[in-house]
Formats: structure tokens, C-alpha cells, sequence
């Protein structure tokens, strides 16, 4: 089949595309789109939209709204866009709309016309009357290439997709040999973006070498790294870039079958993925013989059930076979003998979403993105104490100060920067003296974390490193699979140590003990995950000695944060006689009255929640948490007092 | 047939046999609980048997490591025992020894690594590991001892290839992995034709026939494993 022929029947289904795109610009009414993905549902889209809904045909006002992905702005969820051409202004990008605002924007802005500042974010075009959104470092500093139509289109419409320029990629593939395809993938230098790095190219050609005629084509959508939701928002937002980025790689590898394993846990992206096949099938852009083309291509749904493990390679193949999820040795690796016993190419989610930018724009316009080494886009998932959580894409090799301060707006409260985790549990804690590691596959390994699949959790003085090295190795012992020795039963040991180090029964010889146990797992383990398991622990010791030691040697925790090592007085200085908000609030009584008529906390009964402290008004201040308890100055309860309680008891 | 060198003994072994089957064959022991011929893909579990290539940098599982001609393998380099003897203790971490209960009369796999890794049978400097999982599992025709068990698979790949049913499955997650029957039941009513090999295979004595108190009497010599060497 020649290139006439596809471009043929490709241009009549753009054509369909831009005709419905000039319609609804003709129509002329102003256009409500809504981030419904997970997040905007988790704060409130659902209500948003049903009062948008109720507004505008109380009032009887036309209007379109339309449902769409991330923005990956988090911190102003629920987002909405009023695209309001008659009202003179460009289309305004509004934050925290909830049903109430809804209401408000129906009435001021639709029925009057006036935007209502007090709730604009920015606009989406740069214009006199309203700052653009491009004013702010969180819009501007980055550079969208997987994620540059999330939260723009909807992503139930593929024609919105098409009219962006989509599945023109996949057009053109069809007409080249998968040879060149693959050429034109090892020069652009992709690298997997599931956390390895390994060459994308370079996986394709070897699978294509051992081409039997059945390869499958496999989309690792596995995410289980806590805190990181970018493979989620991808697919809710525009599953058609995914699609047709599997598609490219299913053709140039000799696929005929492709399946996208996504966690049962993102039952979204799950009923979004497998609306967006039917109606990529509907269009002859996935299915049996693609365009015209001899091309087919079956693409299925799997839905894993929540197994960490599987989003390693060998178990992700071992569950979809409807075996236990359990990684094998590698060699052979998936690309030579995969499911089934075929040749099977695993690439992420992201990996799959760059490529129809690279086919269209070609390699080296690719590889001028980010650093020679590691070119391209990172997206990650920014949480923990940031002041503008949610997705970034930057370009590789920007450094982590300028993602974590430019960005995302620095700490907040007036706190300071203590350690960023990058990777999830197979990644590290990075210190302050890190944030200008250059953000790429290399830089990070060599500083001890590692690129993962998206996570980035930021963390301010307030963290103990030592139980965020705990709190990660719970997660990794709890999903092990139980296969390998060192994975099984090394992390437990790992976190059974770290366990008493904050209960301050931590020993002389435990900080040598952690160090040449994780040496041992790291080196001794099955599979990457527990290989990578112990680098919480490793990179916590190297940066954060300190930590470990104060709990070890002083029973102290510089944070304040490891319950058994810290505790709660009422400075009497400070206490306001008569004053009695915090025994309200204490939950266990432990709060007494002195003789003084100010008040003490019994240490015996304290369980250390803090409630006293957030509660205790702030002109008295007069709650103080210290680290070892014994820092505590004892407060003797009255013998009266004391028999009252016990009387009550 | 080629030739490789391990610990300066020169060897004529298979082409593309197992380093770890090679030495065995050739009476050069490395420790090991997971490995058995008949599996196609090595389960590479119980992290023991390894070796030192010469040309790869790190240790690696001899189980999984195929013979060519040239190899050189050292068996007792430092990295090697280093290894060896973290993936034993961590075994013996969470594996109960009581000698006096034991069902592996003499023959015990682990009692021959303690004394090939010239380390004792505690876990030193590693606690024990508690665990909240029953003492004793009834499987019907088998009792299950989770706390013997080291989890090598070996019992797990011999019903699958026996009675291809695969009515022994590894269940549960991390720490609490134990072998069970695939959607729990007893094996007196599985169609399996008590073979017992699972409990003649097991090394550790986890998985007893009931009314033995040795080994299941299987006449098959060729399960007897794990390879025992001599003394």
C-alpha cells in the first residue's frame, strides 16, 4: 500500500476532524470545559459541573461544557476554562471552582460579562486585559511534550485529538518500513522512561531480531511508586497519544498484538483507555488492517490487581499469563521470549506518549530537548511540602532547585528544604546540597536516587529522614513477592532496624548493620525492585548520618517527629491561668490543672498527638515539643487533682 | 563438549548447562536450595549459589549462568561468600531450627551450607524474625511447617511438572509467603495420585506426609535431591 493511498484516507478523517473543530467554533456560545480526571473528581468536579449545569439552564443561558483531563496544576483543583468569545476576553483559566464560584461565573461572567478576578488563575492567550498564565514560572517553566494536550481536549473525543495534529504520526509510519522507524527512534537517543533508561531503539531492534511473526507489544500503565500519578493522569487525559505512540511501536516491531496493563486501582483511566479504543477501532486507526494497510493490530485492556511487583517487567508477563506475579531471572529477557513465549516489547506510558512528536518532528529535533545523554521531557508527579503541587514537565537536565523552587513555588509556611525523594522506593533522599543535580537519568543515579517513574516527594525540616527511610521500607516489605531471599527477607530486617532506631531502642552497631545489609540486598537480589529497595536507606545514611546517629547515640529526633522520642509541656511562663482549650482537646486526659491554676501534662498518659499544641491559642504559645523527652521539664500533678481522675477512671 | 576452569580445576562440561549443574556434576559444591535439573528456567530464588566470572564485575547465580567454552569460575572469592553467607543468615533468620523435631534426619540441606560457609546455624548479627502466620498448616494428605519452610519453589515446580496441575502455589506477600493449595482446600481430595514427590523434593522438611515422620517414602531416587556432597 503507497503513501497516496493512507495519506488518502487519513486526510478524510482530519478533514471530519477540523470540521467539527470549526463548527463548535462557529457556534459561537461560550464553552465551560471541566478537569474531570481523578484529581478534579477527588476535589469536587463532579459538583462543579452539576452546578455549572443547574445555573445555566436556570438562567437559561447557552453554553457547552465540555469534560477534560489534567492540567496537572493540582494545587488549584477544581480547574475550570471559560472560553466566553462574545464577552471580548480570551478564554480564562479559573482555580478552585467550586459549586458556589460555578454559580457566581454563571451569573457574572456569562449572563453580565464581568470575569470575576478574584477567582482567575490567568488567561489561556496572552492578551491586554488579563495576565496570561504563561506569566507564571508554573506555566512557563515548562515544556510540554507528552503531557501537551492533557487537559485541553477531551479526551472521550478522538476528533479533538485528530484536529491537534494527531494520529498524523501513525499515518506516516504506515508508509515507511519499520526499519526506518526504528533508525529514526535510536537517533532521536529516547530513553525508557519507566525509571531504567534503557535506549528505546535500542529494545525495538533487538525484539525486531527476533521477530517471529507474533510479537506483542506491551504499555507498562503499573504505577505503583506512592505519591506518583503521572502514567494515571496521562491516560485519563489524552489516551490517544498513548494509543497511537503503541501503535508506531507495535508496527515497528513486527506486533500484531498489544496490550495496555493498567492497575485495576485507576478504574478511570481503565473505562477512558478502553473508550479510546473503540473509537480509534471505529476509525480504522487501530484494528485489523489499519488505514487500509495490511497492518493489524488488536489492542486489549489487562487490568492488574495491585500487585507492586508487576510493574516489573518479567512479573507484569508472568500475571497477564494469569500466573503469580513473580519476576524471573533475566536473561532471556521479555524482548526474546516474553508472553507467551513471544518476543515482547514493555515500554511505559510515557516512553509510548513521546513518540508521536518524535515521528512527526523528527530525532534530532528530539534530541535538542534536554541533555545529550538523557534527551527529551521528564513529567513528574511534585507532592509533599511544595506551594504548587501536582504534574511538571520540564526538559532534562533542569536542575532540582529550579524544579522545586521555580516551578513549584518553593516550601511553604516559612519552612526550609530538607530533602527531596526521588523514584518512589526504589529511589533516595537527595539533601540540599543535591538541588543543583542536573534532573536526567545519569546525573541521578550517580547522586544515589534514580529517575523512576515519576515520583517526587519534597520534604521540609519538619521530616525525619530516618522514618522516611522506615516508612518506604514498609511499603517495600510489605510488596515483595516473596520470590528471592534478599528482597523476602533482608527488607524486613531493614525495617524491623529502622523500626526500633525510632523507638529509640536504635544500637551502636545498627547504623553498620543497615549499611552492610542493604549492600548485601542490593547486590544480592533477583530483580530491580529489590535491588533498588535498600536506596532509601543508603542514600538516608550517606546524607543524613546525623539523623541516625542523634537517635542512636542521644535518643533524639531532630525533627521532632519519631513519637516515642519526643515530648509535649505547657511552659508555665507562658500559660494563661484559667485558660482550659487544651484539656478540651486532649483525647486521653493526660492534661491537668497545677496548683498555679495553669495547666501540666502528664507525661504517663500522654500518647504524643499533638492536639494541645495546634489547639493552645497563639498568643500563649505556651505548648512546647521537645526531643529526648527527657528535655521535658516535670510538672508533678496536685494529690487532689489526682484522686479527682482517678475517682472518674 | 568445552573446557572451563573452575578454582584451577580444568573441566570438559556441556555447552550451555548451568554452571552450578556443572560443578555439581563434577563434585564441586555450591551451596544451593532452589536449583533442580528438571527446571526449563533457573527459579533463581534462594540467592546462594554464587560464583565469580571472570570478565563480569559482580557475583552472579551460577544457576543462571550457562557454560562456554573458556569460562572461569572462582567459587570462594570473598564478594562470592560475602553474599552467600547474607542470603544464609537471612534463611536462618526466619527458619525455626529445632533439631529434635526435625524430620530431615542427618541429611539436613542446611546444616551441610552452615558447615560448607563455615557459619554457624543462628542468624548472628540478624535477629529472629517473628512472624504472624500459623505453625502448622493441614493439607490434607501433608501437614506444612511455614516456619521450615525457606520458600525454594522446589515442591511448587515438581507438582506443576508431575501431576501438571499445579495444585501447590507460593500465596501471600512479602514476609507472610508461604506455599499453599491454589484456592486453599486439602490435597486428600486433589487429583494429584499422591505421588509425594512435593515432600520427598522439600529440603527443609516444611512439607511432610502425614503418619511419616521422615521423608515421604517416594521410591524415586531421582528426586532425592538436594544435591548432598560428600562429606
Amino acid at each position: 500500500m503507497n503513501k497516496q493511498e493512507i495519506d488518502a484516507r487519513f486526510v478524510s478523517i482530519r478533514r471530519e476532524a477540523e470540521r467539527r473543530a470549526e463548527h463548535r467554533k462557529r457556534e459561537a456560545i461560550p464553552t465551560i470545559y471541566i478537569v474531570m480526571s481523578t484529581c478534579g473528581l477527588a476535589s469536587g468536579a463532579a459538583e462543579t459541573k452539576h452546578a455549572f449545569e443547574e445555573a445555566l439552564s436556570h438562567k437559561g443561558i447557552q453554553a457547552r461544557i465540555v469534560p477534560v483531563g489534567c492540567l496537572g496544576h493540582c494545587y488549584a483543583e477544581p480547574l475550570v476554562v471559560i472560553d466566553h468569545p462574545a464577552s471580548g476576553f480570551p478564554p480564562i483559566c479559573y482555580h478552585q471552582v467550586s459549586a458556589g464560584r460555578a454559580r457566581v461565573l454563571v451569573g457574572s461572567y456569562l449572563e453580565e460579562g464581568d470575569p470575576v478576578l478574584e477567582y482567575v488563575l490567568g488567561a489561556m492567550e496572552r492578551s491586554d486585559l488579563i495576565p496570561s498564565v504563561m506569566d507564571f514560572p508554573r506555566f512557563s517553566l515548562e515544556q510540554r511534550l507528552v503531557m501537551e494536550h492533557c487537559g485541553h481536549i477531551d479526551p472521550d473525543d478522538i476528533y479533538q485529538y485528530i484536529a491537534l495534529g494527531g494520529y498524523s504520526a501513525l499515518a506516516r509510519v504506515l508508509a515507511s518500513e519499520p526499519a526506518e522507524i526504528i533508525h529514526l527512534i535510536e537517533t532521536s537517543g529516547l530513553r525508557g522512561r519507566g525509571g531504567a533508561g534503557f535506549p528505546t531503539g535500542r529494545k525495538w531492534s533487538l525484539a525486531r531480531a527476533s521477530e517471529t511473526g507474533g510479537n506483542i507489544a506491551i504499555c507498562n500503565a503499573d504505577e505503583g511508586d506512592p505519591g506518583a500519578y503521572v502514567d494515571r493522569t496521562i491516560l485519563e487525559s489524552n489516551p490517544h497519544q498513548l494509543l497511537e505512540g503503541l501503535a508506531i511501536c507495535a508496527y515497528a516491531v513486527g506486533a500484531t498484538q498489544a496490550i495496555v496493563y493498567v492497575r485495576a486501582e485507576y478504574p478511570l483511566a481503565v473505562q477512558t483507555v478502553k473508550r479510546a479504543i473503540r473509537s480509534a477501532k471505529e476509525l480504522s486507526l487501530l484494528g485489523p488492517g489499519i488505514l487500509g494497510t495490511p497492518f493489524d493490530l488488536e489492542v486489549s485492556v489487562f487490568e492488574g490487581s495491585g500487585a507492586f511487583v508487576c510493574g516489573e517487567e518479567t512479573a507484569l508477563i508472568r500475571s497477564i499469563e494469569g500466573r503469580r506475579g513473580m519476576p524471573q531471572h533475566r536473561p532471556p529477557y521479555p524482548v526474546e521470549k516474553g508472553l507467551w513465549g513471544r518476543p515482547t516489547v514493555v515500554n511505559n506510558v510515557k516512553t509510548l506518549s513521546s513518540l508521536p512528536s518524535i515521528v512527526q518532528k523528527g530525532g534530532s529535533w528530539f534530541r535538542a530537548i534536554g541533555t545529550a545523554s538523557s534527551p527529551g521531557t521528564a513529567v513528574f508527579s511534585v507532592v509533599g511540602n511544595v506551594r504548587h503541587p501536582g504534574l511538571v514537565e520540564i526538559a532534562m537536565g533542569t536542575s532540582l532547585r529550579t524544579l522545586i523552587f521555580d516551578v513549584c513555588g518553593g516550601i511553604p509556611n516559612k519552612k526550609s528544604f530538607k530533602a527531596v525523594q526521588i523514584g518512589g522506593p526504589s529511589g533516595g533522599c537527595l539533601p540540599e546540597s543535591f538541588l543543583d543535580t542536573p534532573i536526567d537519568f545519569d546525573s541521578l543515579r550517580q547522586a544515589g536516587a534514580m529517575m523512576g517513574s515519576g515520583g517526587m516527594v519534597v520534604m521540609d525540616e519538619d521530616s525525619c529522614m530516618v522514618d522516611v527511610a522506615r516508612y518506604f521500607l514498609d511499603f517495600t516489605q510489605k510488596e515483595s513477592c516473596g520470590k528471592c531471599t534478599f528482597c523476602r527477607i533482608g527488607t524486613r530486617h531493614l525495617l524491623n532496624i529502622l523500626d526500633r532506631i525510632t523507638k529509640g531502642d536504635g544500637r551502636k552497631e545498627d547504623v553498620e548493620l543497615l549499611a552492610t545489609l542493604s549492600e548485601d540486598i542490593k547486590n544480592g537480589s533477583l530483580c530491580g525492585l529489590g535491588k533498588t529497595a535498600p536506596n532509601p536507606v543508603l542514600t538516608s545514611l550517606r546524607f543524613f548520618l546525623d539523623e541516625y546517629e542523634a537517635h542512636i547515640k542521644e535518643k533524639r529526633c531532630p525533627a521532632l517527629k519519631c513519637r516515642s522520642l519526643t515530648a509535649y509541656y505547657i511552659d508555665l511562663e507562658k500559660c494563661a491561668r484559667g485558660c482550659e482549650v487544651c484539656v478540651g482537646c486532649c483525647p486521653v486526659e493526660a492534661i491537668f490543672t497545677t496548683r498555679g491554676r495553669k495547666k501540666g501534662i502528664d507525661q504517663k498518659l500522654c500518647v504524643k498527638c499533638g492536639e494541645c499544641l495546634v489547639a493552645c491559642p497563639r498568643e500563649y504559645d505556651a505548648v512546647v515539643k521537645v526531643s529526648p523527652p527527657g528535655l521535658a521539664p516535670i510538672i508533678e500533678r496536685p494529690p487532689d487533682e489526682e484522686k479527682s481522675v482517678g475517682g472518674q477512671g | 563438549m568445552v573446557t572451563i576452569v573452575v578454582d584451577t580445576k580444568e573441566i570438559q562440561a556441556d555447552d550451555g548447562k548451568s554452571v552450578l549443574q556443572t560443578c555439581l556434576e563434577h563434585g564441586i559444591f555450591i551451596p544451593n536450595l532452589c536449583f533442580m535439573k528438571s527446571r526449563e528456567h533457573p527459579h533463581a530464588s534462594c540467592r546462594l549459589c554464587f560464583v565469580e566470572i571472570y570478565g563480569i564485575d559482580q557475583p552472579v547465580t551460577s544457576c543462571t549462568e550457562r557454560v562456554r567454552e573458556g569460562l572461569v569460575v572462582l567459587t570462594a572469592t570473598a564478594r562470592a561468600r560475602r553474599l552467600q553467607q547474607a542470603a544464609f543468615k537471612l534463611l536462618m533468620s526466619a527458619h525455626h531450627c529445632r533439631p529434635k523435631a526435625c524430620p530431615v534426619r542427618g541429611g539436613c540441606q542446611l546444616i551441610r551450607i552452615a558447615r560448607h560457609l563455615k557459619v554457624g546455624l543462628n542468624s548472628q548479627p540478624l535477629e529472629r524474625l517473628e512472624r504472624a502466620i500459623d505453625e502448622e498448616v493441614d493439607l490434607g494428605l501433608f501437614t506444612y511447617y511455614p516456619f521450615r519452610c525457606v520458600l525454594c519453589g522446589r515442591c511448587v515446580h515438581v507438582c506443576r511438572q508431575r501431576t501438571g496441575h499445579n495444585l501447590l502455589t507460593f500465596a501471600g506477600r512479602g514476609l507472610k509467603t508461604v506455599v499453599a493449595l491454589f484456592g486453599g482446600g486439602d490435597l486428600a481430595a486433589a487429583p494429584c495420585r499422591h505421588c509425594g514427590a512435593c515432600a520427598t523434593v522439600c529440603p527443609t522438611g516444611a512439607l511432610v506426609l502425614k503418619g511419616e515422620q521422615g521423608r515421604a517414602a517416594s521410591a524415586d531416587s531421582s528426586l532425592r535431591a538436594p544435591q548432598i556432597p560428600p562429606r
